[in-house]
């Protein structure tokens, strides 16, 4: 785990000084370099997979399956054992890692941006713009999530980017929810009022006074949304709108295994834990750039 | 179950046995450095039937001393590390948890600051008495009705079977208090504590809360520790004064002695801070009538109240109706009044945050004809300070950049020339520029509202309105922040529109006094015409009310108030009558009854 170099521990007691880069407190925390180490992980395993294992994950070995035909136990041949055709799991998980990841990060970071614009506009000016903002909202929120995607990834080509945007369009809904009430109630305090006196305009407020107390919020939700979206394409990959097979992801590792979870639960097993250690590393790292950013905690550790 | 029944009525009697005693009390704190505490040492006792006044300023641990006697400090960060609390011979600090509920409530009871956070919203108030009665007493639900009804009526409440099946929401801030009121004495406690009850008032309707107060207490008996930061208040209401500041015992001693001869020279400074009221005669009355630098005339801000199932507008409040005042460079003009009546509005309306009609003049030029960057260009003229100084700074930027903030949207000046003159601001206001760099969290509530200051002057404004800046401030502060008012009005020639419900703060720092009542000024003139022979009977039932902080003054009798000010929200078609203004010498204008 502890193969990103990590700042000098004897450094992180000492009395800082009072002006230091966001990104060197960030390091002062342990917990935040933890999951920094762990997202350069799965980074790495994606890119550098060919290297890394000497399978392919589309070959189906004749080796990777017991004389009954069933998928090999974790070994030294095959570490994390065999999937139901003789696949190797880990150069699965490590080539899934490749699409989870884009899910993970691209499709929820458009989630996040559109419904961080749709929330912030809709709080910020209310009226009829906010109005139509949010009916659309909720028209979005009352229409089935899952229909959507599918009816979206029947009408494109299904392909890896094509999946993102479908996920994309479908997840910024609860975001522009939460930050539309959490806009309202920051436009109605005081110092905005102030900001105004001061002829201020709509973009300054926006980007300088609101945008920056919603960092919290967007955080908490961009971590949230990262399993939920790699949970999401193994759906569409499983009802087969998704991912096509037999390219790997994590989701559709899971749903491709699930039946068999009593006869070979390291199947499932080892997908599921690879996306909760990436969820826990984003939170991890979400947490500590929260209150990184929070000038008001500091020196209230 | 009422063991205080045979209680002497009557003032305080000094010879008879505490009720309440407390001895070397000390509260600390559990902090990862350790214990802190935060009271210490603190020794008092409570004589039945007397009021002990605790007065202090914010964070002195006045209000840790009431919870600790009441056992609601909150654990187990915060704990008695030391002393005694004792309610006739119980020492209440080894009593358990189960015997602590019955003493509270029953034998001390307490009232608290805000009235409408402390009545649950979604109860009648019949119920909530009736509750409170039948926690301590075994008695039936008709009984406790019964007792409820006549507690409110104790509390001099109009209409009280009304009452008892309103909501909270329903009830104004006074008669909400004396609900409160009701309901802490409907058990004829031993100890009534009484934190801050008149802070969040109207000063007419504190009056009557602490006259209600008196008079119940001479007739229950009840011992009473008032808590408060308001000296005017102590000077009425107390026969024993404690002063603390920062966890500590200052000084103690009769009301009298303490007023006319304090010992300590905390309690000198104190005294000495406190605004006083005189008749306005005290001002330096100087050739001030500049060039009028905002004409408002005719000003009227009304807000639409929709109901029914189309949304039509039903009512409107009247906030502010057909207003007409100047304010001329170099002096100070105070509107006054109590909450509701449209101060604020007329003071959000001069800052360009609410639609109004009518017109507002300033620098000579009319706000509705100009184009957007001409109302850009005029927002540099008039600033504006809040009342709460930690709502109205951003707590995510630095003060440094706060400061800077109006050079910037309005591009003056380059970056360097910009931080010198933030520099130079913090100067003059009394910070250092080292302070800068910080977060408006890191300062106190005093040094806050010298940032907003130096925010507001950062643009060179003709106009500064000062919504109640001063009255979230300790006095001591108060006075500070007042002083650098007036000097900055001397050096730079600012004018400020003054906002404030404290009449003596007003006598102090203003040149000329509106006075408004829903939404209308009813008297206007300069300091020493509203201040030395005011007119209205408002004006003067205003000036009547405020509490006087000497203990030998005798208040003229036979004036009570009574009453709840009307409602600004009317029909439709039910327009309110305009009060005319007659000038009745020297520009003293009087709303004349008709």
């Amino acid at each position: 785990m502890s193969i990103v170099t990590t700042p000098d521990p004897a450094n992180s007691d000492t009395a800082r000084p009072e002006r230091q880069s966001a990104l060197a407190r960030l390091l002062q925390r342990r917990l935040a370099v933890f999951g920094f180490a762990l997202i350069l992980l799965t980074v790495l395993g994606a890119v550098f997979a060919p290297w890394l294992t000497p399978y392919s994950p589309y070959d189906q070995m004749f080796d990777g399956l017991t004389i009954e035909g069933a998928p090999m136990p974790p070994s030294s041949t095959f570490l994390l054992g065999t999937d139901l055709l003789g696949r190797d799991l880990l150069t699965r998980i490590l080539y899934g890692a490749r699409t989870s990841l884009i899910i993970g990060v691209a499709a929820n970071g458009m989630a996040l941006i559109i419904g961080t614009l749709i929330g912030v506009t809709a709080g910020y000016f209310r009226g009829w713009v906010g109005g139509m903002l949010m009916r659309m909202t909720d028209l979005m929120m009352a229409f089935p999530a899952l229909l959507l995607a599918i009816c979206l990834a029947a009408i494109f080509q299904p392909s890896l980017w094509i999946v993102a945007m479908v996920i994309a369009t479908v997840n910024w809904v609860q975001t522009a929810r939460v930050l539309y009430s959490e806009t309202s109630s920051l436009a109605e305090r005081e110092f905005i009022a102030a900001e105004r006196t001061l002829g201020a305009g709509h973009m300054r407020i926006l980007f300088k006074h609101i945008l920056p107390h919603l960092v919290p919020t967007i955080i908490v939700w961009g971590t949230l949304g990262i399993s939920t979206t790699v949970l999401l394409e193994a759906t569409l990959s499983f009802l087969g709108v998704g991912v096509q097979p037999p390219v790997a992801s994590w989701g559709n590792i899971i749903f491709e295994n699930q039946t068999y979870f009593q006869a070979a639960p390291w199947l499932v097993f080892f997908p599921s834990l690879a996306i909760v250690v990436l969820a826990l590393a984003f939170n991890l790292v979400g947490d500590a750039l929260r209150d990184v950013l929070d000038p008001t905690q500091r020196g209230r550790n | 179950m009422i063991g205080t029944a045979e209680k002497p009525s009557g003032a305080y009697a000094p010879d008879a046995a505490p009720v309440l005693q407390v001895s070397n009390l000390t509260v600390s704190v559990n902090t990862e450095a350790g214990l802190k505490s935060l009271i210490r040492n603190i020794s008092f006792s409570l004589n039945p039937g007397e009021t002990l006044a605790i007065a202090g300023e914010s964070g002195s641990g006045k209000s840790i001393t009431s919870l600790a006697i009441m056992g609601l400090l909150p654990p187990p960060v915060v704990r008695v590390t030391e002393g005694q609390i004792c309610l006739n011979e119980t020492d209440l600090l080894t009593l358990p948890e189960t015997r602590m509920r019955d003493i509270r409530g029953n034998r001390i009871a307490m009232i608290f600051q805000e009235p409408m956070t402390s009545l649950n919203p979604v109860m009648t108030i019949g119920a909530q008495l009736s509750e409170a009665i039948m926690a301590h007493d075994p008695i039936g639900r008709r009984e406790a009705h019964t007792r409820s009804l006549e507690a409110l009526t104790a509390v001099r409440m109009s209409q009280p079977e009304k009452r008892m099946s309103q909501f909270p929401h329903e009830l104004s801030g006074g008669m909400r208090q004396r609900v409160m009121i009701a309901m802490a004495l409907a058990l004829r406690p031993d100890v009534l504590i009484a934190d801050e009850p008149t802070t969040a008032l109207d000063v007419t309707v504190q009056r009557e809360v602490l006259e209600l107060l008196r008079d119940l207490q001479r007739d229950l008996g009840t011992a009473m520790i008032l808590i408060t930061h308001d000296m005017g208040v102590v000077a009425e209401m107390a026969d024993r004064v404690i002063v603390m500041q920062s966890g500590q015992m200052v000084e103690e001693g009769n009301v009298k002695q303490l007023f006319h001869a304090p010992k300590e020279d905390y309690t000198k400074a104190l005294l000495a801070s406190v605004p006083r009221m005189g008749d306005g005669s005290g001002a330096q009355e100087g050739g001030k009538a500049g060039a009028s630098i905002a004409e408002i005339r005719n000003l009227k801000v009304r807000f639409d109240v929709r109901g029914g199932i189309f949304g039509r507008v039903t009512h409107r409040v009247h906030a502010v109706e057909n207003v007409n005042f100047d304010i001329h460079a170099g002096e100070t003009f105070a509107l006054v009044g109590e909450s509701g009546c449209g101060k604020s509005t007329i003071a959000k309306a001069l800052a360009g945050l609410l639609p109004y009609t009518g017109q507002i003049r300033i620098a000579g030029s009319e706000i509705h004809s100009l184009t957007r960057a001409e109302a850009k260009a005029i927002r540099r003229d008039v600033q504006m300070i809040f009342q709460d100084p930690m709502a109205s700074l951003d707590p995510r930027m630095r003060v440094g950049d706060l400061v800077a903030e109006p050079l910037v949207i309005h591009k003056i000046g380059t970056a360097a020339e910009r931080s010198e003159r933030v520099a130079m601001l913090f100067d003059r206001v009394g910070l250092s520029a080292a302070q800068m760099e910080r977060y408006p969290h890191e300062f106190s509530g005093g040094q806050r509202q010298r940032i907003c200051i130096a925010r507001a002057l950062a643009l060179q404004p003709k106009l500064i309105i000062a919504d109640e800046s001063v009255s979230a401030l300790d006095v001591s502060v108060q006075a500070k922040v007042l002083e650098l008012m007036r000097e900055l009005t001397e050096e730079m020639g600012v004018a400020y529109l003054f906002i404030s419900h404290d009449m003596a703060v007003v006598e102090n720092i203003s040149d000329r006094v509106a006075v408004m009542y829903l939404g209308q000024i009813v008297e206007m003139g300069c300091r020493a015409q509203v201040f030395g022979n005011p007119q209205h009977a408002y004006t003067r039932r205003l000036i009547e009310a405020v509490p006087v902080p000497d203990p030998t003054y005798e208040r003229p009798a036979g004036l009570r108030l009574a009453g709840d000010i009307p409602s600004p929200m009317r029909r439709l078609e039910d327009t309110p009558k305009l009060a005319k203004l007659v000038d009745i010498g020297e520009g003293h204008l009087v709303a004349m009854p008709d």
